[in-house]
């Protein structure tokens, strides 16, 4: 069985990734560099705001090591603000650095007359062929909940967008690097099939 | 596109799931784990388990200082084990202690109701300290003649704020969602208070989520046809008709409500 290191950065998800990922995957919430390395793939969860959680990131992942495993080819999936961190700074209360491991800034959803946050079920538009996307269709939902977006990204980095006002980025790759925008491990069966395309990738 | 949510409320009294009239009888619904399962089978869109347990001697004063009851913890805890969608907690939230309780439990977001009238500073730090996203404010309303009244602790205190300036004061805090409950329906089946529905509706700037009346799936469409109406939610009629959830979400499909494609799930 393949070893998923959950990142421990004190997110609120991490417990529901982890009670998912590990009815197909043994699994491990950690920050630890031991952990991180000896997995096969990587999950940083994420909910909340860009700011506080790029700080909790800095202050508590060991950043070179997850860089190096990143550099190796190791399969990371980030979700909701776990990828929106990926991208270059978010501008949420403040300019804040991001990751930097694809192009884009984090910003507010320009959601015309719709509410913010956007909350709920929605399906995904433009769907790429990618191993994360087996078996997806426009037809399956995905429970999201933020009011902010990647923008700026390179094209070619956008597997599938979503539209809330505004069409959006929701599943990104770079190689080994993805990012969904939803939260599978809250999206039922369609989350689910998310999870396990990621974890099937070798 | 974005769809519109149908939210069961689950209420837990003592151990047990209950329904409630007029938030003052209260009849026994058997086990929450149980019932919550079969909402999540029957494809919920997300779940309000709330709290409404209370101490033997339930004067005021002890139910305000009342602590999250471990029984209910445990439940919240085995629930969100089986129920991979959004999972609310709310009922005798007080601190942020109380909040990270919750969370740390399984659930995903908190409802704030009684709280608010206490200080609208405990708002704001659960909102910095969680994010908007995990901050549901809920306001349980009853009509006097035309006028709203809002009323707090379970429907025995009044409080004497007008409710659209209140609902802008928490809406600049930075809410992420806004739960509007109508005393004067609650139980009733006979539909959900339209005109309340559409007064909050016109002044929101987040989801708004409407609870109170259902009695059977049209009033669900009545009052998600409101624009700006974002959820309906629901307690009583989700827990006593086989397969509900699915049997509401295919009446508003059919009706040309967005809604999530009605789908059985089976639990693994």
């Amino acid at each position: 069985m393949s070893m998923i290191c959950i990142l421990d950065y004190g997110s609120g998800n991490v417990r529901s990734v982890y009670n998912r990922v590990s009815q197909i995957a043994d699994c491990k919430v950690s920050n630890e560099k031991n952990d991180i390395v000896n997995s096969q793939h990587l999950i940083i969860p994420g909910v909340g705001s860009f700011g506080a959680s790029m700080k909790q990131i800095s202050n508590k992942f060991p950043l070179d090591v997850l860089f190096s495993e990143i550099a190796k080819g190791k399969p990371v999936l980030g979700i909701c603000v776990g990828m929106q961190v990926l991208s270059e700074k978010g501008l949420e209360f403040y300019e804040e650095q991001g990751l930097g491991l694809v192009s884009g800034v984090v910003r507010k959803i320009n959601s015309e007359e719709l509410v913010l946050p956007h909350v709920g079920w929605n399906n995904l538009i433009n769907i790429r062929e990618c191993p994360l996307t087996l078996g997806i269709t426009e037809e399956d939902d995905f429970y999201f909940v933020h009011s902010y977006r990647i923008d700026r990204i390179s094209p070619e980095f956008i597997v599938s967008e979503a539209e809330y006002g505004e069409v959006f980025p929701a599943i990104i790759r770079r190689n080994n690097l993805y990012g969904v925008q939803f939260h599978p491990e809250k999206s039922q069966e369609a989350g689910f099939k998310i999870l396990r395309n990621f974890v099937n990738i070798k | 596109m974005k769809k519109n949510r149908v939210i069961p409320i689950v209420l837990f009294k003592n151990g047990f799931v209950v329904q409630s009239k007029e938030f003052s009888e209260y009849r026994n619904l058997g086990n929450p784990f149980d019932s919550i399962r079969r909402l999540s089978e029957w494809g919920a869109d997300e779940i309000c388990f709330i709290d409404i347990s209370s101490n033997q001697d339930s004067n005021l004063r002890s139910d305000l200082s009342r602590k999250s009851s471990t029984e209910y913890l445990e439940v919240l805890r085995e629930v969100s084990r089986i129920s991979f969608m959004p999972l609310s907690s709310g009922g005798g939230i007080k601190t942020i202690e109380d909040i990270e309780l919750r969370i740390r439990n399984g659930a995903d977001k908190v409802i704030i109701n009684s709280a608010i009238f206490e200080s609208l500073s405990f708002v704001e730090e659960a909102i910095h300290t969680f994010g908007s996203q995990c901050i549901i404010a809920s306001l349980d309303v009853k009509r006097f003649e035309s006028e709203l009244s809002i009323f707090s602790n379970g429907g025995k205190v009044h409080e004497k704020q007008d409710i659209l300036k209140l609902i802008d004061k928490l809406q600049d805090l930075g809410i992420g969602e806004l739960l509007i409950n109508s005393i004067d329906r609650d139980g009733k089946k006979t539909g959900y208070d339209l005109e309340l529905a559409e007064t909050i509706a016109s002044i929101v700037k987040v989801p708004l989520i409407i609870c109170g009346g259902a009695g059977e799936w049209e009033h669900l469409a009545e009052v998600l046809r409101i624009k700006k109406v974002d959820a309906v939610a629901a307690a009583n009629i989700f827990q006593h008709v086989d397969q509900s959830v699915y049997l509401a979400h295919r009446y508003l499909y059919n009706s040309g409500i967005p809604v999530r494609k009605p789908k059985l799930l089976e639990l693994k």
